[in-house]
């Protein structure tokens, strides 16, 4: 009665090699559609990014290879520099947004008859297209006719040409950008309120925290998640900045407002950017930058998930 | 191609007739990609190829209108990978790129027609690259200084002969509260037209190709001389402020509002100009003044071009298409002023009867002895054109920046020409 049936057996050894397989496969079945678009549509142009960045290629004729040539030229590109200045500041000023976002949610996480409208006035700007931004500001910040300088006439104040000039302009598109990215970071940080505990708020009444010592120890820890995410979208959203320079002032007046992006872009593929290679070697530098942060960010949440 | 009874009637009677009709019955696809998008050329185009379809009814056409600033961008995609058979571009050098490339295909053939070789003959210049023609011209217009007439008049001014007159007017124009010349610098090339004139006014055609072909640095104290008396119009307050604000159709207001009291621009500015309320008592044109003596006068006049893409796949209907095109009574007809309002290329096409076309006509046949240049951006190399436009936007907003701009082009110059 112990002896195994012989049929039994068989069929065990029949079952498909997937059957056996399942546990294991399964996932990676499920992950290959990801897998495979990631691998064509992002490691793959970044190899080829890299490799063109070698070459000195009109995007037509035959490409040449030039080694290092086309970063060593990089190095002495004035234009370049300042594209890099500007991407820093990009970088710096974005982040205003977030304390912007975090005051302007504190100020509407109130219950007052119609608070729901407010709120979606307050996120209003984040619905619009960021050209549509660029363009108003652009209106706004006119050098006659805009809104800006009749504001600062009536305080006496002469008329300035925030695009026209070279050191205000980037300034004045980072402004542009903030106004929907501060929308951004509002409803994050909307979001967030909504589950803080108030057991804990109501503790630390009982222990006098009141005003400004309540929201530093007590409420903006507990929005610790949404500050990350906060930070998270705005860095990705300073150094994707194309659309608004593009808009308000095409990288003008004589190039001062380009960053990074944009300089590829005018390098290699605008009208008259034939320099696919040099174009190349700034998106790979722009890649570097972009992986300090990338790696930071998988640093964080890797650690976050094995605190758990 | 939509399989309707009509072309397949009409592909049978191709077919049949195919023994019979040697002679030149075109058939098949004509796939044709026109970077004409403002509504008058784009209506224009659109009557000229139905026209076209009229004569050649078995041929399949098939147009596509790209937008003038994406097509810049996209013809290097399409003529790559998706070749139409017919292609609009600019003549001069921006030609080269695809001509080095192998990308357009070369049309000396159609240039060693007799109808064609006569009546062409003035533009053939500037459709050559190393001796072969790689395509044929549609239209061009001329370039000068368009002033409100009734604002000279008001002051007691006349058309300016040379560079003190035109200074003396520009002073009076000034202190009657206005600005001499509207300019929007956004995009960079309406500078680059302005350097064009004072370059070819003060050294003349030869010196400017010279610079154009990289022979001639940029720092150079010749083209010092040059921005020098670019920077006195400059010092006097001639241009509108903040022109890098805007791009050209945003400083038309300036003229039309009489801001103002004239603009250097192409024949394109006529129309908007005309449409905002000058009519032509109050707009008048002016060919930019002598500056240095004895220098022949050089004019701009860039042309508009088509081009038979080297992978068509019906290069005999296409090469059909640009001899119906430059025909002297097509030339006539799409040239006039309800049309494209420009110039023929044709030399027995007539000029419509309009007071600028005539104006621009008889200044470019009979007043131009120096030659003729295409435009900054064309005549020069893309990325010395771009470099060198930046350089003079800069220069009008930071005059004092000119060795810092010079010094910099010359870096430029020395890497794009090697």
């Amino acid at each position: 009665m112990t002896a195994i049936d012989p049929t039994i057996a068989a069929a065990k050894s029949q079952r498909g090699w997937y059957k056996r397989n399942e546990i294991a496969v399964t996932p990676w079945l499920f992950l290959a559609p990801a897998i495979l678009f990631f691998v064509f549509y992002v490691v793959w142009p970044i190899y080829q990014s890299i490799a063109i960045s070698f070459y000195d290629w009109d995007g037509l004729g035959e490409a040449r290879f030039v080694g290092m040539d086309n970063y060593a030229e990089l190095m002495d590109d004035s234009a370049f520099e300042v594209s890099l200045w500007n991407n820093l500041k990009w970088l710096l000023f974005y982040l205003l947004a977030i304390p912007g976002g975090l005051f302007i949610a504190l100020f509407l996480n109130q219950t007052v008859t119609g608070i729901r409208i407010y709120k979606s006035l307050f996120f209003f700007p984040f619905v619009l297209s960021q050209v549509v931004v660029g363009l108003v500001f652009s209106w706004f910040y006119l050098p006659n006719e805009g809104l800006l300088n009749t504001v600062l006439g009536v305080f006496g104040m002469g008329p300035i040409n925030v695009l026209g000039d070279p050191t205000l302009a980037t300034y004045g598109i980072i402004a542009a950008g903030l106004w929907p990215q501060t929308a951004y970071c509002m409803i994050l940080y909307l979001t967030g309120l909504n589950a803080v505990d108030p057991e804990q708020i109501e503790a630390g009444r009982l222990d006098g925290a009141k005003g400004w010592r309540m929201l530093w120890f007590i409420i903006i820890p507990q929005l610790k998640p949404a500050t990350f995410i906060a930070f998270v979208v705005t860095i990705i959203g300073a150094l994707r900045s194309f659309d608004l320079i593009s808009v308000m002032t095409n990288g003008g007046p004589f190039g001062q407002t380009r960053v990074l992006s944009f300089y590829m872009f005018e390098k290699a593929l605008s009208e008259y950017g034939f320099r696919m290679g040099y174009g190349a070697a700034i998106a790979v530098v722009l890649f570097l930058i972009m992986l300090v942060f990338i790696a930071y960010f998988l640093w964080s949440m890797w650690s976050e998930e094995r605190g758990r | 191609m939509r399989f309707t009874t009509k072309t397949m009637l009409m592909a049978l009677a191709g077919s049949t007739l195919l023994a019979g009709t040697a002679t030149a019955e075109l058939t098949g696809d004509l796939k044709i990609f026109l970077d004409t998008s403002n509504p008058a050329p784009r209506a224009t185009m659109e009557q000229m190829i139905s026209d076209f379809q009229g004569l050649h009814p078995d041929l399949n056409i098939e147009t596509t209108i790209i937008d003038r600033d994406a097509y810049k961008t996209q013809i290097r995609n399409f003529l790559t990978a998706d070749a139409p058979d017919v292609a609009t571009w600019y003549a001069a050098n921006r030609m080269t790129p695809f001509v080095e490339a192998g990308l357009f295909e070369d049309v000396s053939d159609l240039w060693e027609e007799p109808e064609i070789a006569e009546a062409l003959a003035s533009t053939k210049g500037a459709m050559t690259i190393d001796d072969k023609q790689w395509g044929v011209p549609y239209t061009y217009y001329q370039w000068g200084i368009y002033y409100r007439k009734d604002i000279y008049d008001e002051l007691g001014l006349s058309e300016p002969a040379n560079f003190e007159e035109m200074k003396s007017n520009c002073q009076a124009v000034i202190d009657s509260g206005r600005k001499c010349y509207t300019i929007g610098t956004k995009f960079l090339w309406t500078a680059g037209g302005w350097f064009d004139y004072l370059n070819m006014r003060t050294h003349g055609f030869d010196f400017h190709m010279d610079l154009a072909q990289g022979n001639v640095k940029w720092t150079d104290d010749r083209v010092r001389e040059t921005f020098a008396n670019w920077r006195e119009l400059i010092d006097m307050g001639a241009f509108v402020e903040n022109h890098q604000n805007y791009s050209w159709q945003e400083s038309l207001p300036f003229l039309v509002n009489g801001e103002a009291a004239s603009i250097l621009k192409g024949n394109f500015a006529v129309a908007p100009l005309r449409e905002a309320g000058l009519d032509d008592d109050k707009l008048d044109f002016y060919q930019f003044p002598t500056i240095t003596d004895g220098i022949a006068l050089a004019e701009d006049a860039p042309t508009d071009t088509f081009h038979i893409p080297a992978k068509a796949q019906n290069k005999e209907a296409a090469r059909e298409f640009l001899r119906y095109l430059v025909s002297a009574n097509v030339q006539t007809e799409i040239n006039n002023g309800e049309n494209l309002g420009q110039l023929p290329v044709n030399s027995k096409a007539s000029v419509d009867d309009d007071k600028f076309l005539n104006e621009g006509f008889t200044m470019l046949s009979e007043n131009s002895p120096g030659g003729v240049a295409q435009f900054f951006d064309r005549d020069f190399p893309a990325e010395m054109a771009n470099e060198a436009m930046q350089g003079l936007q800069e220069f009008m907003v930071f005059p004092d920046n000119l060795d810092d701009i010079l010094n910099r082009l010359d870096k430029v110059q020395e890497r794009v020409y090697q």
